[in-house]
């Protein structure tokens, strides 16, 4: 190789230098490019309303839902009745159960005989709420004993709630009394006065920038970060608090193993005595997981069975038709113009018709559920692999064949010790592709229908209250994906050799 | 073997030989059996949960399999060409089934685009902003993965485990949650495939850079140029020819998933379908059906023909 020094390259450069020049396109090729790719990203911010799509979205709701998949809240509410006693609800289908007495959220009760007016006369809550303004503490006794002293309807004595305070996360507190609401949150507070009568909610100092009252006098939301926010307004404190973790993941609230701690259901199960008599405990637990109201196990493994299966069989069944049929489309084993022509068209039209379309006739003729989806998934796939395995076929070397045609071996006997062997490893190599890849495909045609875990994620996010499900199933999916993936690079490498596809 | 009777006597060494051979050729007989049967069990077992799980059965069903053709035929064979030009229809009865004008999206006074044209244009759209941007985070996420451009594998391992989980995650999740925020509209579509073809391109490129010759870019280390002047200089030119045929693929695929995502709520040609097949709205349908068939065909060819050019008689497999 004869190596050129500088003054030579220089002079060769000089003798052509059109050799050297680079063209218009070369040179502005990139940023030529680039200024395309640009104008059509601006095209498509226009074109979908990028902008104003962002601007109108509903950022909040995402965080909540985002934190949804991986948290739970209890909401109490805490109802101040006219008279100051106060109640603390929870609405229905809470995670902690029906008859909830949470460590965080501490009361004081009080015993008093109390008026309930069932038509309200405005004068008993005037007389009583003044003096609640300049007393502190210990106001609600003396207001029970100012309305008690009023014209009456119906008297009772019973147990009240006079102080709660909801304990929300490390030194972040909501103290609520009948008057007033004290916010503590690390080393700020605020104290926010309740005044019933005109509804109106006041604080006593300025806001921090935590707590957010939009209107004078209005409801006011106190944000204490992850752990959760409050909304009060004069007759009741909203508390939202948030846990991480799913709960009732295990049990739910109708079972009798709910809440109970691990060791408990550990010790109940193997050792206990029966709950039920007619079974034991081992197998009320399983039936209890199986069929948790909230998590639905039992549906959702057999959802996530079924688009397993879609995807198994489809793509098996598709490899089994696309075979024979791949051989009839290959140029140079069948020799008939006509017979490849109408093989190679009909993969066009199988693969061309989306695995959408399919989908949703297959949805229309069997009814949704798995097997719109594996005949789908069939179709779609025998079209794919079709069209592969014709073009494997027509690079396959012609020496094998030959040589097993001059010993005499009829056309059969060719095919199979002169083609099968070379294309085999290939054939099964991209079978196992695609049965991974539509594992991944059977979840989303799922959800028009075709059956699988697909239409019940749909459901989970249609509700917008059901994400740490969905977090669930997504979890599951992933799990199933990457299982396939691994099992499918394992048994593809075996066939092909240490080439990984 | 029946040319001659006579077999010359085995040895004591010989007579172990053809034992042992006879003992293997039965074990993988009995392997091959074994395999056979299991394999025909966990398809038995598979179609018979598939059919039992379904809400018609196989059999049942199996003679109203056509039934759906019926509906699909419409009142005469122009129709369709009306649907999907949106030209008036004789048979208007003010229907939705038969008002085919009313999809028009006029430019002007009197020129319009037919519904479906507009909204087949949508979701190519949806499929080439999503396969841009697959592109551009996948390029650059390759260079981070693959094993020659990137020897400190703190950065490799997270990288290739961020793009399989981008991989992975089911679009429909991704759809459903930014349909949630967003509202419905074509940009969640955009989001989830783009968010799924990072993932995927990234595996390709990272794949086609492990297996670039680096005798380039060790001649750029040897003059002393930094990380990115090698890769751009050494590696992107090689590259380039493979990620563009790999894009051209994915756009070919993602036109497909655009559409199906489109029929969750995604916007484009794909919710049509979906809406007019529940309907019954046999000559839409129809005319949607053909109107997807061309396009797709239409995109194939030209992203064979394209790739042909780049990369000549490399053979890329759709896969």
């Amino acid at each position: 190789m004869t190596i050129l020094n500088t003054s030579e390259m220089e002079a060769i450069a000089a003798r052509h230098p059109d050799l050297l020049r680079l063209g218009f396109w070369q040179r502005f090729r990139v940023p030529a490019i680039a200024l395309a790719c640009t104008l059509y990203l601006l095209f498509a911010w226009w074109y979908f309303a990028v902008g104003k799509v962002l601007g109108e979205a509903n950022w909040s709701i995402a965080g909540n839902y985002l934190a949804d998949w991986v948290s739970y809240e209890i909401r109490p509410q805490i109802e101040i009745d006219a008279d100051g006693a106060m109640r603390i609800e929870y609405p229905r289908f809470d995670p902690i159960g029906p008859n909830p007495n949470p460590d965080w959220l501490q009361t004081r009760r009080e015993t008093v005989t109390r008026t309930i007016e069932i038509p309200a006369p405005n004068s008993a809550n005037g007389a009583a709420a003044k003096p609640s303004s300049s007393f502190m503490a210990p106001a609600p006794q003396a207001e029970q004993q100012a309305a008690q002293a009023r014209p009456i309807r119906e008297t009772r004595t019973e147990e009240i709630l006079t102080e709660a305070v909801v304990e929300i996360g490390s030194a972040r507190t909501i103290e609520v009394h009948p008057d007033r609401v004290v916010l503590t949150r690390g080393s700020e507070s605020v104290a926010l006065r309740l005044d019933r009568r005109s509804g109106e909610v006041r604080a006593d100092g300025a806001l921090p920038s935590w707590v957010e009252q939009r209107l004078p006098g209005g409801r006011a939301l106190a944000y204490f970060g992850v752990s959760g926010w409050a909304e009060i307004s004069a007759e009741r404190v909203r508390v939202r608090k948030r846990f991480l973790g799913w709960a009732n993941f295990l049990f739910d609230t109708n079972s009798p193993f709910f809440g109970k701690p691990a060791s408990e259901v550990a010790t109940l199960i193997v050792s206990g005595e029966r709950i039920q008599p007619d079974r034991s405990n081992l197998s009320l637990a399983w039936n209890n997981i199986l069929y948790n109201s909230e998590w639905q196990h039992l549906d959702v493994w057999e959802k996530l069975l079924q688009t397993i299966v879609m995807a198994f069989i489809g793509t098996l069944f598709a490899m089994l038709v696309a075979f024979p049929l791949s051989f009839i489309a290959a140029r140079n084993i069948f020799r008939n113009r006509p017979a490849n022509q109408v093989a190679k068209r009909l993969f066009d039209f199988l693969r061309s018709v989306d695995m959408l379309i399919w989908a949703l006739f297959f949805t229309r003729a069997f009814g949704p559920g798995p097997l719109a989806g594996i005949s789908a998934i069939f179709l779609t796939d025998t079209g794919t692999l079709g069209k592969l395995y014709s073009e494997a076929l027509e690079n396959i070397d012609e020496k094998q064949r030959e040589g097993v045609r001059s010993v005499g071996a009829p056309p059969v006997a060719v095919q199979r010790y002169g083609t099968v062997p070379q294309v085999m490893p290939v054939f099964l190599s991209q079978a196992l592709y695609f049965w991974e890849s539509n594992t991944r495909s059977a979840t989303i045609i799922g959800a028009v229908g075709a059956g699988g875990i697909g239409l019940k994620l749909w459901e989970a996010m249609r509700t917008n209250s059901d994400w740490e499900n969905v977090a669930y199933m997504v979890l599951l999916i992933l799990l199933v994906v990457f299982i396939f993936d691994g099992i499918s690079n394992a048994l593809r490498s075996r066939l092909i050799g240490k080439e990984r596809g | 073997m029946s040319i001659s009777n006579a077999r010359p006597i085995l040895g004591e060494s010989g007579r172990m030989i053809e034992l042992h051979s006879r003992q293997l050729a039965a074990q993988r007989g009995f392997y091959t059996l074994l395999g056979a049967l299991l394999l025909l069990c966990v398809v038995s077992g598979s179609l018979w949960f598939a059919n039992e799980t379904n809400s018609g059965k196989f059999f049942e069903r199996l003679p109203h399999l056509f039934d759906f053709v019926e509906d699909l035929v419409p009142r005469d064979g122009m129709e369709i060409w009306r649907a999907l030009f949106d030209l008036p229809s004789p048979y208007n009865d003010g229907s939705f089934k038969y008002n085919y004008p009313e999809g028009r999206a006029y430019l002007g006074e009197t020129f319009y685009i037919p519904e479906y044209f507009h909204k087949m244009v949508e979701t190519l759209n949806i499929a080439l902003v999503s396969t841009g941007i697959g592109l551009l985070f996948g390029f650059v996420l390759a260079f981070l993965a693959a094993r020659n451009t990137m020897p400190n594998s703190w950065v490799r391992g997270p990288v290739r485990r961020v793009m399989e989980i981008l991989r992975a995650f089911p679009e429909v999740v991704i759809a459903g949650f930014f349909l949630a925020i967003l509202s419905l509209g074509p940009i969640p579509a955009v989001i989830a495939v783009s968010i799924h073809t990072v993932g995927a391109l990234g595996k390709m490129f990272y794949e086609v850079i492990e297996n670039a010759d680096m005798k380039a870019e060790e001649g750029l280390r040897a003059v002393g140029a930094t990380w990115l002047e090698r890769m751009w200089f050494g590696i992107v030119p090689q590259v380039m020819p493979n990620f563009m045929s790999y894009f051209l693929l994915r756009l070919e695929i993602n036109v497909r998933a655009s559409t199906i995502i489109g029929a969750v709520g995604g916007g484009g040609i794909g919710e049509l379908l979906r809406l007019s097949i529940g309907q019954g709205h046999e000559a839409k349908t129809l005319a949607i059906v053909l109107l997807l068939l061309l396009t797709i065909v239409a995109v194939d060819q030209f992203s064979a023909w394209l790739r042909q050019k780049l990369s000549g008689d490399q053979a890329f497999n759709a896969i």
